[in-house]
This record gives structure tokens, C-alpha cells and sequence, in this order.
């Protein structure tokens, strides 16, 4: 793979950049010219957040991914996953917590929360694969390192050596947390393989 | 040298302390804050958050009169309040070199317009550099500090969000320390501006044009590049990047300096090209001064004239072609809200309840115009909050009209609500104004100000008290209340709109990102499903931390996010919402309107 373009979405609060952080380091030490943006400020608030990653072998341009260009959607709520779908490869993956969290336009009464999004997400890129929020919590004993698990679901789509995960993670993550999070890594590593 | 992958900010940062900058001055806005908080970092430079960027701008300026290279950075509309200095500073020019760096917002994700700053270095006759990755950002600044002493000129630098808020690799060079002997001797000619030092000046400013314009035909980072010759584009900025992806095959002139532009280069560029167009960010700038030279070119037919470009929108603005995508339909949008246990929300409550009219101001309390809380009104650029009050009370001088309060936060205080405040109280007005103390400059992620008691570079220092202030403009009614105690705050509000001189209320409680970072630890709210009867109201209070079940019809509290602020659980009509279990039970219930 000489260009990999990985879309990062969430909520405002989710750790959607400190994800993207470790991702792009990962890439760098891979050998990749690596380009990321990301949105700061007023729609950080409990808004829509995302974050574009690119790597390639030779040269990124541009910081963003151009719409149907994603060859990953990493979601950390599904309505966003959702959301971010027009930036996919219909052959590109999906991996999203089935996390649900009602936008204050739902809540407002002005809009519905779609139902039934993981088949609606398969229905439009097939290679879709979500995992049940509350219970990778408790597998992964700490719900801060649910971005890390994420990664290593990732991972294991990837041509890139899980050692240079783990050596990123080390140096990003805070020092007390090494621990939970590089065995998180391994939860989603293991998951993604299956 | 060494590789790391920095964001344009950072990077900016970066080529400033490797040009050895002594000084930095900013007030905080997204998207530049990050610039400061990087260059704070570095020891050998003294970084400050001034109250506002007019003070920031005459900070900078003033070290670079003393011969010592300094940078100013703001969002764009943060040069706004620094335009004053800006315009003046031109004519004066500096001693050391002086980099003013905008940070633009094109399609505003977090602004209140997009005005394109370029348009200042053509208004004030600045140069103008325009990086469009961050690597280019850091090279750039380097240049500007040169180009800035070379010339005698402040140097204004523009980046945008993309450019700002992207990553890429930078290489790291060491710092060159810039040694200054002696201080400054004497030059009124030069640096005091009354009319008659002025005019000369002026002339000087254009004959500096024109020896400008020549280095922007020989400078390396105005270059062309020649491939398919039936279309080229000419770009700045972030539109390169979109280029090269979105047309690999097209010829390009991409030009880093652009004020003055590089008129041969470009003809030459022209000559060569079929058909050229040229690819700028909102305002026709380069466009317009082209054309203007008799230069045949396309631009704003094809590209868009407003919102951020991207490589799609380009692309399909060229070609006409709409490439095949996966559709999503009915995905309801997502708007950002106050976070949950964020104090704003109680004062939004309650004025809601009272059915008063609310001018805003620059903050993340501009959030409570959204629905469900929609309690806001007005709101232009910070310091309103305070100074319209006064003009809408007085557009209609009637009793009946003193159902208006306004709003600003510590910081906007500071910033320039202060002179707003002494005209109410000397042009005999009426205001209620809520001054929300949270202390933290929260919308941009959490930055201090003259209350914090801290400085950038993280020193305790002087505290800088709101309420001596709000006194010493001779304000007499002044409140002081938690912003989560809704009885009492409703009970101050409705005394103080009565009143017949101006008040102020300070509520003081701080911003609840703030008890994130200390790891407080929340004990959230429960929902007894067997009391909830399902009516929503709670739901009015916008927390990001309550769902509806749709299944059973109850709301539900996300236990990950809610803080147990207790603002929502006053309005239920049921005291469904419970604490460790036991009912929430108050002895004044609170509604979305009336008493």
C-alpha cells in the first residue's frame, strides 16, 4: 500500500485527535510522508469532529481527504461514522463503536436519530465492522483507551509492524496508562484479525 | 537535521524562535492560538497573552523599535482591534524585524465572518507571505524577519485553518540569536507620527513598494511549474496543495509572496499557458490586480468566491464533473453545545425563563442561541455584549424596554468590555450586564487572562479583579453568584432589570473543562424510569449528557458525561432525576417560560 487515506471521526471530547496523533507518528516511522488536519475551536464543543490522516509513500498534498477517497472510516459514534460515508471507498472499512449519542438537534425534537445504521452502513461500504461500546469498555478496563483499541483494529488491516504501533503509543499515551492501553492495542489487533 | 511533523502553527512557532525572536504578543482565537502557546514554550523568548490585540500589536511593535525581532499573531478578525498600530506601524517601520502573522477562517468554522486578511497588506502596503503547508510556514517566517529588517516594514505572514491546523514534516534548524549592541538612539522623525513626519513617511512607504516588487520577481518562492500547457493555475496558500491533487498534470505558478505580486512573472507564466485560472480562497485579490494589468486570465467565473476551497470543490469546478460518491441521506447534523456541567447553561435557563432579550458576545456562551436553549439574540464581535445594551435601551427610551441584558465572559471583560461598561454609567444607562466569570479563555482551550492569576508562560502573577474594576466605573449594583444556584440567580436577575441605574452580575464558576484537567470526579444523575414521564422538558436545557429512549419514551443520563450539575433535574415536574439513588427533590421548580 504506497498511499493509505484514514478518516477519524467522533464527538467533540472522544479522543478522535489524540487517535489521529498516534496514527500519523505510526506513519512517519513507517517510512510515509504524512499530512493530517484537523478542526479546532467553536466545533470542537460536542460537535462533529474528524480528522483526515494521509500517508504515501511519495509526496501528500493536501491535508484533506477528497470525497470517496478513504480507504478507512475509524468511528468512534456511529451517527458520524454514518456521516462521514461520501469520503469512503465503497471498497474501503468501516470499524465503529455502535456508540450512540443524540445531537442536539435530536434532543431538540428537530431531527430523528436514523435507526438501524450498522446495516445501513453495510448496505453502502460492505466491509464494515462495529463493535459494541459497553462491552469493549469493560474488556479494555478504561473507556479513555477505546481510541488505542480502535488503532489496533486498524492495525491489523495494515502493512505496517505492530512493533511501531506500540513504540508510538509508549511515547503518546500518559506514562500510567502505557500498560492498559498498549493491551487495548492488542484487544483490537486481535479483534480486527478475526 | 532532524524531522518532526508539526502543525502550521507550530511551525510558525518554530521558524520564529530559529529566526531568534525576543518577543510575542497575541490574544488567543482559533484558529492562531496555538502559535503563542508553542512559542511560550521556548525559553529564550518572552511570550505574553495581552488583555486584546491592539495591546498585543503595540507590545510587539514596541520591542521591535527597540531593535529586538518580535511577532504579533491573532485570528483575522483579531486584527481588526489591532488595525489602528497596523496602519501606523507601516509607516514607521521597525528596528527589528517585525513579523504580524493572521490567521484566516475561510468557511468560518469557528468565526463570525471570513474576511480575507490579504486584503490588509494591499490596505496598510505591507509585504505579504503566504505558506501553504507547515514546513513552508516555518521557512516563511524565517524570510519575513529578513525581509522585515531589509525593508524596514512590519511583515505580514497569512495562514488559514488548513494551513494552521494541518500537520506535516518540518525540519528543525538551529536558532540564530540576532545581537542588538545598543539600544535604539533617538529618530522622531522616523517613529513619531505627527503630520509632519508622516508625509515623508508616506513617500518612503511607496518608493519601498517598488523596490518590494522587484524582490517579488527574483524571490525563490514565487516559482513556476511547467508541465501540460493547455491549463495552469496560479495559486497561494492551501490552494497549491488542492492543485497538485486535484490536477497533477496541469503547470502551476505558485507564489508564497504576494503582495506586491510578481507582474512579469506572471505574464511570462500567461504567455505559456492556454488557458489559466487562478485559484485563491474567497476574496478576488490576485485576480482582480492581474486583470487589472491587462492579463487574460480566469478566476472567480470558475472558482467559488466564498466559504474554505478543497480539492474536490476545485476539481469540480474546473472540469464540471461530479465524481460518483456514496450519498448519506437523513444524518441530522451535529452542532456543537456548551459541554455538560458548563456554568453558562444555568444562566441560559434562567433567562429563558424570565422571557429577557440577550446581546451576546464573543464566547462559547454564543452557543445559547441554539436550539433548544435559544436565549440569545444578538451578537457581533467581543465587547458588543456590553455597548449595544446601551444603544438598544436607548433606541427606545421607554420603561417598557428594560427587559435587556447583555453578556460577556472574564476574558471578553478584559479584551473590551471595560470601556462599554463606562458608557452606560457615563451616558446614564440602564444596562444589566452578566460579566461570566469562568476563569479561563474557554472557546479557545482554556487560556489565561489578567483574572487567572497565571501567565503564558505559566508564572503566578498580579490578579486582576473584575469586580474593582466594574466598581471603580462607578457601577453601585453589583451581584456576585454561582451560575448553577438557579433560585438565587433567577431571584438577582429579576432584581437588577428593575432597577433604574446599571447593574452588573458576576457569576463565578469555573469553566467545568477546567475540573476536567484537575481529574475531578463527578458523581453523574440517575433517571428513575418509573417517574419519568417522558415530557422532555429537561431536554430544553441542551446538555450533550441526557438521551431520550425512544423504545420506552424516558430520557436517560449518559453516566460517562454527566457532571451532576443539577440544572436539568430542577426543571422536571416529576423529580424523576435522583443522586446516589435518592429523589432530587427542590423546593422551586423552574420552567423553559414563564413565572
Amino acid at each position: 500500500m504506497n498511499k493509505i487515506e484514514i478518516l477519524v471521526v467522533g464527538v467533540g471530547g472522544q479522543g478522535v485527535i489524540t487517535a489521529s496523533e498516534i496514527l500519523s507518528e505510526v506513519g512517519i516511522l513507517a517510512g510515509y510522508d504524512v499530512k493530517k488536519s484537523e478542526i479546532h475551536g467553536m466545533s470542537q464543543r460536542g460537535g462533529s469532529v474528524s480528522s483526515d490522516v494521509r500517508f504515501d509513500k511519495e509526496k501528500v498534498y493536501s491535508p484533506t481527504i477528497r470525497k470517496g477517497h478513504a480507504d478507512f472510516i475509524l468511528g468512534f459514534e456511529i451517527l458520524e461514522s454514518f456521516r462521514a460515508l461520501p469520503f469512503a471507498k465503497n471498497t474501503g472499512v468501516v470499524i465503529s463503536s455502535d456508540y450512540k449519542l443524540d445531537p442536539m438537534t435530536v434532543s431538540a425534537g428537530a431531527a430523528k436519530y436514523p435507526e438501524a445504521l450498522q446495516d445501513k452502513i453495510k448496505a453502502l461500504v460492505p466491509n464494515s465492522y462495529f463493535f459494541n461500546n459497553a462491552d469493549t469498555i469493560k474488556l479494555v478496563k478504561n473507556p479513555r483507551a477505546l481510541n488505542v483499541f480502535i488503532l489496533g483494529a486498524l492495525a491489523s488491516f495494515l502493512p505496517i509492524e505492530v512493533d511501531i504501533w506500540k513504540k508510538v503509543i509508549e511515547r503518546k499515551v500518559p506514562q500510567k496508562t502505557v500498560e492498559i492501553n498498549l493491551s487495548a492495542f492488542d484487544e483490537g489487533y486481535k479483534i480486527g484479525k478475526k | 537535521m532532524s524531522k518532526k511533523l508539526l502543525s502550521g502553527n507550530e511551525a510558525i512557532a518554530r521558524g520564529a524562535w530559529e529566526a531568534g525572536v525576543k518577543i510575542a504578543a497575541a490574544y488567543p482565537g482559533t484558529p492562531s492560538t496555538e502559535i503563542l502557546e508553542t512559542i511560550a514554550k521556548y525559553g529564550e523568548v518572552y511570550a505574553e497573552w495581552a488583555p486584546n490585540e491592539k495591546v498585543a500589536y503595540e507590545v510587539a511593535v514596541g520591542a521591535a523599535f527597540a531593535g529586538k525581532r518580535s511577532i504579533y499573531a491573532s485570528k483575522h478578525v483579531g486584527l481588526n482591534v489591532a488595525a489602528d498600530p497596523f496602519f501606523t506601524s507601516s509607516y514607521t517601520g521597525i528596528e527589528g524585524g517585525f513579523v504580524v502573522v493572521t490567521a484566516d477562517d475561510p468557511g468560518m468554522h469557528s468565526s463570525q465572518n471570513e474576511q480575507d486578511n490579504r486584503n490588509y497588506a494591499r490596505f496598510a502596503k505591507v509585504p505579504l507571505f503566504e505558506p501553504s503547508d507547515s514546513e513552508e510556514a516555518r521557512i516563511f517566517t524565517k524570510m519575513a524577519f529578513e525581509m522585515s529588517e531589509k525593508y524596514d516594514t512590519p511583515v505580514l505572514l497569512r495562514v488559514t485553518t488548513r494551513v494552521s491546523h494541518s500537520k506535516g514534516l518540518v525540519n528543525f534548524e538551529d536558532r540564530v540569536e540576532k545581537v542588538v549592541e545598543n539600544f535604539p538612539e533617538r529618530k522622531e522623525t522616523k517613529y513619531v507620527t505627527i503630520p509632519a513626519h508622516a508625509k515623508p513617511l508616506r513617500i518612503r512607504i511607496e518608493k519601498r513598494f517598488k523596490d518590494l516588487r522587484e524582490f517579488s520577481e527574483n524571490i525563490e518562492i514565487n516559482f513556476e511549474e511547467i508541465n501540460d500547457k493547455r491549463l495552469g493555475f496560479i495559486v497561494s496558500g492551501i490552494s497549491y496543495q488542492y492543485i497538485k491533487d486535484a490536477f497533477p498534470e496541469a503547470s502551476v505558478l505558485k507564489l508564497g509572496f504576494t503582495n506586491p505580486l510578481p507582474m512579469t512573472k506572471i505574464k511570462n507564466f500567461v504567455d505559456k499557458i492556454e488557458k489559466v485560472i487562478i485559484v485563491e480562497e474567497t476574496d478576488p485579490i490576485m485576480e482582480t490586480e492581474i486583470k487589472a494589468n491587462g492579463i487574460n486570465v480566469h478566476g472567480k467565473d470558475i472558482i467559488p468566491n466564498m466559504f474554505e476551497l478543497n480539492t474536490d470543490i476545485i476539481y469540480e469546478s474546473v472540469t464540471g464533473n461530479k465524481p460518483q460518491i456514496i450519498e448519506v441521506k437523513e444524518a441530522p447534523v451535529r452542532p456543537p453545545a456548551l459541554c455538560p456541567g458548563c456554568p453558562h447553561r444555568g444562566v441560559f435557563t434562567i433567562l429563558r425563563e424570565l422571557g429577557l432579550r440577550v446581546v451576546g458576545d464573543i464566547g462559547c456562551y454564543t452557543l445559547g442561541v441554539l436550539p433548544p436553549l435559544s436565549a440569545l439574540d444578538w451578537q457581533v464581535c467581543m465587547g458588543a455584549g456590553i455597548s449595544m445594551v446601551h444603544g438598544l435601551e436607548k433606541a427606545w427610551d421607554d420603561e417598557n424596554y428594560n427587559n435587556i441584558v447583555g453578556m460577556v465572559g472574564d476574558s471578553t471583560f478584559f479584551h473590551s468590555g471595560i470601556t462599554g461598561l463606562i458608557d452606560i454609567v457615563y451616558n446614564k444607562g440602564l444596562g444589566t450586564i452578566f460579566i461570566l466569570d469562568n476563569s479561563t479563555t474557554a472557546m479557545t482551550g482554556t487560556q489565561d487572562n489578567p483574572g487567572t492569576g497565571k501567565t503564558l508562560k505559566g508564572e503566578i502573577t498580579n490578579h486582576v479583579s473584575i469586580r474593582k474594576i466594574v466598581e471603580a466605573a462607578g457601577v453601585k449594583d453589583i451581584y456576585e453568584v454561582n451560575p448553577h444556584d438557579l433560585d438565587k440567580l433567577k431571584k438577582v436577575v429579576s432584581e437588577a432589570v428593575n432597577k433604574k441605574e446599571p447593574s452588573v452580575i458576576i457569576t463565578k464558576s469555573p469553566c467545568v473543562l477546567l475540573r476536567y484537567k484537575a481529574k475531578e470526579k463527578f458523581t453523574p444523575l440517575t433517571v428513575n424510569p418509573e417517574k419519568c414521564i417522558g415530557c422532555k422538558i429537561c431536554l430544553s436545557v441542551a446538555c450533550p449528557a441526557l438521551g431520550f429512549d425512544i423504545t420506552n419514551k424516558k430520557v436517560f443520563v449518559h453516566p460517562e458525561l454527566c457532571t451532576g450539575c443539577e440544572v436539568c433535574s430542577r426543571l422536571c415536574p416529576t423529580s424523576a432525576f435522583e443522586l446516589n439513588g435518592e429523589p432530587l427533590v427542590y423546593e422551586n421548580k423552574h420552567k423553559i417560560r414563564g413565572n
